[in-house]
């Protein structure tokens, strides 16, 4: 942990930015996984058995279930990958933030509607 | 004063959990932008803010892991307690205040309380906990060290508030679904016994 009474001036960062980076990418991935397999649940019938995990939630058990494995997974090979090192951010966070917004966008009823 | 125990568990999940959730996210959303700001304005020579003490981090961070906690078990309440309860299928001639999905999808007044509330709120909820897992677990991790991260600290910023728009969403279908068809049933808790007139 980065000490509290360090220099106030001190602007150099202790630590890289990749592990915060990937934790971002992966909740940004995660939510539109749910987003996805909810529409594919929705328009294919197949689908929707497939997600059927636990019978009285129906579908949105394995819309969920398979979303947060996918989050999670995600979010642990990003680590793997990005944990130590500092990673040019913007792009990553441009695309985690396009990807929350799709997210939003996708669960939206009407929208799902045009599918 | 009596209750349902599946009233109880819809009350539960959504002044529990969801609109406790709810209150600490505009709470967090405060405090992380104060704290990020106030870090970042003390690695500046102005000093415009009073740097944030290590004791206030400790605070938001056990916060932000109680919301983690909070979040979680609203969504998981919520889909599996709640949720089997409001989509049980109907029964040929049943009373249908007991089967709120098939109630609400009943009456063109009132169908779109499922059609578009519901459908929006089982899976946007699901966004909240996710994202705010993202931001504690970032600022659990760089802490101050954020004030150097400016990228990184708005990304948190917008996930917090991400969090707070799903949890809304979801919060004010999910109440206006139970005014219009509430989860209803099971045994009945007596709270207690009024006199009688």
């Amino acid at each position: 942990m980065s000490s509290f009474n360090a220099d106030p001036r001190q602007s150099v960062s202790a630590l890289p930015n990749g592990s915060g980076a990937a934790a971002i990418l992966a909740a940004s991935l995660g939510c539109f996984a749910l987003s996805v397999l909810a529409i594919a649940g929705d328009k294919s019938i197949a689908i929707k058995n497939a997600l059927n995990f636990y019978k009285p939630t129906g579908p949105l058990s394995g819309v969920t279930t398979c979303a947060i494995v996918l989050w999670l997974v995600s979010w642990g090979m990003l680590e793997w990958r990005w944990g130590k090192s500092t990673i040019p951010i913007s792009r990553v966070i441009a695309v985690a933030l396009v990807l929350l917004g799709l997210s939003f966008l996708l669960t939206f009823p009407p929208v799902v509607d045009l599918f | 004063m009596e209750i349902t125990v599946r009233s109880f568990w819809t009350l539960l999940h959504g002044m529990g959990f969801g609109a406790l959730y709810l209150l600490a996210c505009s709470g967090a959303l405060v405090e992380l932008y104060r704290f990020t700001v106030s870090s970042a304005a003390a690695g500046t020579t102005s000093q415009a803010r009073p740097p944030a003490s290590s004791g206030e981090e400790r605070f938001l961070k056990f916060y932000l892991t109680l919301m983690v906690l909070l979040a979680w078990t609203a969504v998981l309440t919520g889909a599996y307690v709640i949720y089997p309860w409001y989509r049980a299928a109907a029964p040929p001639g049943a009373d249908l205040s007991l089967f709120p999905q098939r109630l609400l999808q009943s009456s063109p007044a009132t169908s779109e309380w499922h059609s578009l509330g519901m459908e929006w709120k089982e899976h946007v909820a699901w966004f909240a906990p996710i994202s705010v897992t993202m931001v504690a677990f970032v600022f659990i991790k760089y802490g101050r060290d954020l004030s150097n991260h400016r990228q990184l600290r708005a990304a948190v910023l917008s996930f917090a508030f991400a969090s707070f728009l799903a949890a809304g969403i979801a919060g004010f279908f999910g109440a206006m679904i139970d005014k219009y068809a509430p989860v209803q049933g099971g045994h009945t808790i007596q709270l207690s016994r009024g006199e009688q007139k």
